[in-house]
C-alpha cells in the first residue's frame, strides 16, 4: 500500500514520518534518530502511545528524526496517519501546560508581532524569549498546500506545550473552509487572537464568529477569541469601517501590503506612496471603531535602518504596531514605538492636569489656559503606559513629578 | 584499542586509571592541592662549537633534518597548532617517518585538526602509536571509537607546558612551522605568506625538546626581527614551498553567530557583566572564539562606549572585533595567545599594544603566577554543565569525544567565569544531573547564562547580591533544568559505555581528573 508522509528529514528539531497502512499484522515501528542514544526509547514509546490514541491497529510507521521535540513527533505522526486514514476520529494531544493558560486583553500593546511558519517548529521553541508583543503561528501563506494538515497539528500542539512567556498567542488561519477547520484545532487550545487573511466583507467575520461560538460551546471555552482582520485588497480597504465594526471580538485591523499593491496593479516602493491612501483609510476605520491599527511586516531582515524608518512612518500615520519576520526586528520596533522624551513630558503634564481636575471635582481638564479634550487625555494615558512598558519611565513617576 | 584498566577513585569521585600509556598517574586531589616538589626538567647540554659558526643551520630537506635529529622508533614528535586547519607540515613529517620505516612514534601536538585526517593511516600502520593533544574532528572520532593504540591524554594549553616541565612528556624532536625565519632559526608568526600571528604554543617545545627544527616558507636574511622563537634553541632550519594554507588558518569558529537565540544569550551575558559591576575603568576580560563569545564582545563594547568605560587589557584569541576595540582606544592592550583571523595577525604586526604571549605567561601551573587569574571576567563555552556547576568541553552527552580542552581549564581561574550556553541543542538538554566527563570543577564556574535565565553559583554570594535588583532573569540552575527537561520530553537516557578506556582528562596541575570510555555501539 501507499505510504503517507509528513515532514522533512533535513530540518533541525524536526522529523520525517512515513506511515503505510496495512490491513493486518499489527503495528511495526522503524526509527532512526540523531538523538537515538539519548532519546531512542522515548521516541519509540511516544510513537506507540500516539498510534494507540489514534486507534491505529495495523501499519508500518517509519521515523527519521532530527531532534524533533515530542509535540512535533506527535503532530507529524497524527498528520501522516490521518492522511492515510482520513476517517479516524481520535486525536493525540500532548498535555496542556500551565504556562499555556494565561490570557490576553483587548487593550494590550501590539507593537510587534512575530510571524513563524506553522511547519517550522525550531523557530517556535524559543520565540517567546525575544519578548515580542505577539507570536503568530502561521497556517496560511508560509505553509505549502501539501503541509496544511501537518502545520495545523504542529500549531495546535505548540499552543498546548510551548511557553510563549507572556506574548499574545496568535494564529493566522487559512482563507475559506480550510480556515474554519483551522479554528477547530486552535480555539480549544487557548489561542488569544485569530488573524484572518484577505477580509473583504463583514459577512466573512460573521461566519468566523459563528464558528468560534460553536467551538467555544463544545469545548466550554469562556474566554473571548479576539479577531484581527487583515485587509489586503482594494475592496477590503474600501470596506474597512464595515469590517472593523462587524464583530464585537475585533481588537485590531491589520494591513497586508504585498497583496494590496498587486491588487492595485502596482508594486511596493520604498516610500510606500502607493499605499498611503490604504494605510490612512485603515487607521481611520480602526480608530473610528475603537480598534488598534496595525501596519504590515517589514520584510528586509538585514536593513535595521530601513525598518526603523518604516516604523517611524507607521507611528506618524497613527499605527500602533508593525509585523516582523525575525526576532532581530523586535528590538528596533519597540524602540521606534517608544514615546520620545518630549511626548512623555507632554503626556505627563496632561495626566497630572487630569488628576488635579478629578481631585477638584471639575468636569473640564485645563493645562495653562488651554482646555484638554477627553481623547487627548486618553491618548496621554496610553503614552504613559507605553513609556512605562518600554522602561523609559518609572511606574511611580508621579511621585517625582513637580506639581 | 580501548584498554581495560584498573581504576582508582580521585577527589572528584571519578574513577581514573592508575597507569596511562605506561606511566604512573596522580589522581586529581582538588583545586590547588597538587604541588610537586624537586626540580623542573632540564635539556641536554649543547655547545655552540657543534653548530655552524656562520649561523647557517639550513638542511636540504625535512627528511634530512629529521635524520640529523636521529629520528627512531618510539620517539615523541611535537608541533604547534597556530596554522589550525591549514597546517601543511605534520602530515609530511609522518609520511617521511613511514618512508624511513620508523614505528611507534608519539605525536604531541598542541592540537590536531581535520586537516590531519591522513594521519589515521599512520595510526593504522603503526608509524604513530598514539597522539597526546587536543583531538578535534576525525582524529577525535577515531580515538573515540577506541581504535588508537595508546590512550588519548587531553591536556589544557597550560597543562601541556606543565607536562613538559614535570618530565611527564619528553619531546625528542620539535617540528615548529614558522611563517618567517632566518637561517639561524629565529622565527616569527606575524609576517610572511603563511602568517598566523604568533608561535606561543610552540615556545615550550623550542625550550625543552632535545632537537628543534624550524620549517619555514619565508626565509629572510639574519636577523629575523622580531623573533618569537629564539634561534639559539634551534638545531636545524628547513625551507619548504608552503607551510600553511592561509585561508584555513582563519578559524571556522570565529564567525559571528546569526542565531537570534545565541545573540540574545550574548547580550544577556554582557548585561550581566555590566550589572555585576565588573565592567569598570581599568578592567580586563577574555572571550574565546565561537559565535556567542564574539557576539558578547560586541555587546560589551557597546555598553563600554555608552558608559565611557575603558579596559586595561583584553586576553585573546584575537579577532577583528578585539582589534577594533584596541584601535578605537577601548583597551590599552591585547595580550594575545593566538590570532583567529587575519586582522588579528595584522594588528599583532602593527600595534605595539597587541602583545604576543604564551601558555607560560598566561596559563602554566608551574609559573610564578600567571595571567589567567588576573582577569576580571572570562566568557567560555561548554558542551554540558551539571546542577553542581561542573562543566564538560570534551565529550557530548552521547559520550563521543569530539573536542580538545584548549585554554578552557586554565581560564577558569579568572575572577568571574561565565559560560553562556543554550539550554538545549536540537532536543538535547545542556544542563544535566552529572556531566558525562568532568573537565571543569564547579567551584571555579561562577555563572551560567542561558536563553531561559542566568544561574549564579551559590558560592558567589557577592555576585548574587550585586545583581539582585538588576532586573535580569536570575534563576536557580535546577529550575532552568526542570523547565528544559519538561520541554524536551524528560532527561535523556544515559549513553552506554563499555569498560574500555580510550582517554583521560588531565587537570591543569597534571593530575587525572576523569576518564573517557568507549561508547557501546
Amino acid at each position: 500500500m501507499e505510504a503517507y508522509t509528513s515532514g522533512n528529514r533535513n530540518s533541525r528539531s524536526d522529523c520525517l514520518i512515513r506511515f503505510t497502512p496495512k490491513s493486518k499484522g499489527g503495528i511495526k515501528i522503524r526509527m532512526q534518530s540523531k538523538v537515538e542514544k539519548l532519546y531512542g526509547r522515548s521516541i519509540t514509546a511516544l510513537a506507540e502511545k500516539t498510534l494507540t490514541e489514534l486507534w491505529v491497529v495495523n501499519g508500518l510507521l517509519e521515523i527519521i528524526d532530527n531532534g524533533a521535540l515530542p509535540f512535533v513527533l506527535q503532530a507529524r505522526i497524527e498528520a501522516a496517519v490521518k492522511a492515510a486514514l482520513p476517517d479516524l476520529g481520535g486525536e493525540s494531544l500532548p498535555a496542556l501546560q500551565d504556562h499555556s493558560l494565561y490570557h490576553s486583553t483587548r487593550d494590550r500593546f501590539r507593537r510587534s508581532r512575530l510571524y513563524i511558519p506553522g511547519i517550522q517548529p525550531k523557530l517556535m521553541l524559543n520565540a517567546g524569549i525575544h519578548k515580542p508583543d505577539g507570536i503568530i503561528l502561521d497556517l496560511e501563506d508560509s505553509v505549502p498546500p501539501a503541509e496544511k494538515t501537518s502545520a495545523r497539528y504542529i500549531v495546535r500542539n505548540a499552543l498546548r506545550v510551548l511557553d510563549f512567556f507572556g506574548a499574545e498567542r496568535m494564529v493566522r488561519i487559512n482563507q475559506g473552509a480550510l480556515g474554519l477547520e483551522d479554528l477547530e484545532a486552535v480555539v480549544p487550545n487557548n489561542v488569544h487572537t485569530i488573524l484572518i487573511p484577505k477580509v473583504e466583507s463583514a459577512d466573512q467575520l460573521k461566519t468566523i464568529d459563528q464558528k468560534i461560538d460553536e467551538i467555544c460551546l463544545s469545548c466550554s471555552r469562556k474566554e473571548p477569541v479576539f479577531l484581527m482582520p487583515i485587509l489586503e485588497s482594494a475592496l477590503g480597504i474600501l470596506q474597512a469601517l464595515e469590517i472593523a465594526q462587524a464583530s464585537p471580538n475585533n481588537i485590531a485591523l491589520a494591513i497586508g501590503l504585498e497583496d494590496y499593491t498587486a491588487d492595485l496593479g502596482t508594486q511596493r516602493t520604498s516610500g510606500d506612496n502607493e499605499s498611503f491612501f490604504a494605510r490612512s483609510m485603515l487607521v481611520n476605520a480602526a480608530r473610528a471603531a475603537g480598534l488598534q491599527p496595525i501596519d504590515t511586516v517589514y520584510s528586509d531582515v538585514n536593513d535595521t535602518e530601513g525598518l526603523r524608518r518604516s516604523v517611524e512612518e507607521a507611528k506618524a500615520l497613527g499605527f500602533d504596531g508593525k509585523g516582523c519576520i525575525h526576532p532581530r526586528q523586535i528590538g528596533p520596533i519597540h524602540q521606534a514605538f517608544t514615546p520620545t522624551a518630549s511626548e512623555i513630558e507632554k503626556a505627563q503634564r496632561i495626566v497630572m492636569a487630569y488628576d488635579t481636575a478629578l481631585e477638584q471635582g471639575k468636569g473640564v481638564v485645563t493645562l495653562g489656559s488651554k482646555m484638554i479634550d477627553p481623547p487627548v487625555v486618553k491618548r496621554a494615558h496610553r503614552t504613559i503606559d507605553l513609556a512605562v512598558a518600554s522602561e523609559v519611565l518609572g511606574k511611580n513617576w508621579k511621585d517625582q513629578f513637580p506639581r | 584499542m580501548g584498554q581495560k584498566l584498573e581504576l582508582v577513585k580521585n577527589a572528584a569521585g571519578r574513577g581514573i586509571p592508575a597507569i596511562v600509556n605506561g606511566q604512573q598517574t596522580v589522581p586529581y586531589k582538588g583545586v590547588g592541592k597538587h604541588k610537586p616538589t624537586g626540580s623542573k626538567t632540564a635539556v641536554p647540554v649543547r655547545s655552540c662549537a657543534d653548530y655552524p659558526a656562520d649561523g647557517n643551520k639550513i638542511q636540504p630537506s625535512l627528511k634530512a633534518a629529521l635524520e640529523k635529529c636521529g629520528l627512531k622508533d618510539g620517539m615523541t614528535i611535537s608541533s604547534h597548532h597556530h596554522f589550525r586547519n591549514g597546517d601543511l607540515v605534520m602530515n609530511q613529517v609522518f609520511d617521511i617517518a613511514a618512508g624511513l620505516g620508523v614505528k611507534d612514534l608519539v605525536w604531541f601536538p598542541s592540537a590536531a585538526f581535520p586537516c590531519h585526517e591522513p594521519l589515521i593511516k599512520h595510526l593504522e600502520n603503526g608509524v604513530i602509536h598514539h597522539i597526546e593533544g587536543s583531538l578535534n574532528g576525525p582524529l577525535g572520532k577515531y580515538a573515540s571509537e577506541g581504535k588508537m593504540k595508546g590512550l588519548a591524554v587531553l591536556r589544557s594549553h597550560g597543562g601541556r607546558w606543565q607536562a613538559v616541565q614535570d618530565g611527564e612528556v619528553h619531546i625528542d624532536i620539535a617540528v615548529i612551522a614558522a611563517p618567517t625565519a632566518d637561517s639561524f632559526g629565529n622565527a616569527t608568526g606575524d609576517r610572511g605568506p603563511s602568517a598566523c600571528g604568533l608561535l606561543g604554543f610552540g615556545l615550550v617545545d623550542s625550550l625543552y625538546a632535545d632537537h628543534v627544527i624550524i620549517v619555514t616558507d619565508n626565509l629572510v636574511p639574519f636577523p629575523c626581527v622580531p623573533w618569537q622563537i629564539q634561534g639559539n634553541n634551534v638545531d636545524y632550519v628547513v625551507v619548504l614551498d608552503k607551510v600553511g594554507d592561509a585561508d584555513k588558518i582563519i578559524s571556522g569558529t570565529t564567525q559571528l553567530t546569526k542565531s537570534p537565540d545565541r545573540l540574545y544569550i550574548a547580550e544577556l551575558t554582557a548585561k550581566f557583566v555590566q550589572a555585576a559591576g565588573i565592567m569598570k575603568d581599568g578592567f580586563s576580560f577574555q572571550a574565546g572564539a565561537g559565535g556567542t563569545s564574539l557576539a558578547f564582545a560586541i555587546y560589551l563594547k557597546k555598553f563600554m562606549q555608552e558608559k565611557g568605560v575603558k579596559a586595561r587589557f583584553i586576553r585573546g584569541g584575537s579577532t577583528k572585533y578585539l582589534v577594533e576595540m584596541l584601535e578605537e582606544g577601548l583597551t590599552d592592550y591585547i595580550l594575545d595567545g593566538q590570532t583567529f583571523d587575519l586582522e588579528g595577525v595584522r594588528s599583532m604586526r602593527e600595534n605595539p599594544g597587541h602583545v604576543n604571549t604564551s601558555p607560560f605567561t598566561s596559563y602554566n601551573w608551574h609559573g610564578k603566577g600567571n595571567f589567567a587569574s588576573l582577569l576580571d571576567v572570562v566568557v567560555l563555552g561548554a558542551t554540558e554543565v551539571d546542577v553542581n556547576f561542573n562543566a564538560n568541553v570534551v565529550t557530548h552527552s552521547d559520550g563521543m569525544m569530539l573536542h580538545g580542552i584548549g585554554g578552557w581549564q586554565n581560564c577558569l581561574f579568572s575572577k568571574c567565569t561565565i559560560l553562556p550556553i543554550p539550554a538545549f541543542r536540537n532536543r538535547v538538554p545542556i544542563i544535566v544531573d552529572k556531566v558525562t566527563t568532568l573537565v571543569g570543577p564547579g567551584e571555579l564556574i561562577d555563572v551560567i547564562v542561558t536563553e531561559r535565565g542566568i544561574a549564579i553559583n551559590p558560592l558567589r554570594q557577592d555576585l548574587l547580591d550585586a545583581t539582585r535588583d538588576s532586573g535580569l532573569p536570575i534563576r536557580k540552575l535546577t529550575e532552568i533544568k526542570t523547565e528544559v527537561d519538561d520541554l524536551v520530553g524528560g532527561a535523556p537516557q544515559k549513553p552506554r559505555f563499555t569498560d574500555e578506556v580510550i582517554g583521560v582528562v588531565k587537570w591543569v596541575d597534571g593530575t587525572v581528573l576523569d576518564t573517557i570510555f568507549k561508547v557501546r555501539a
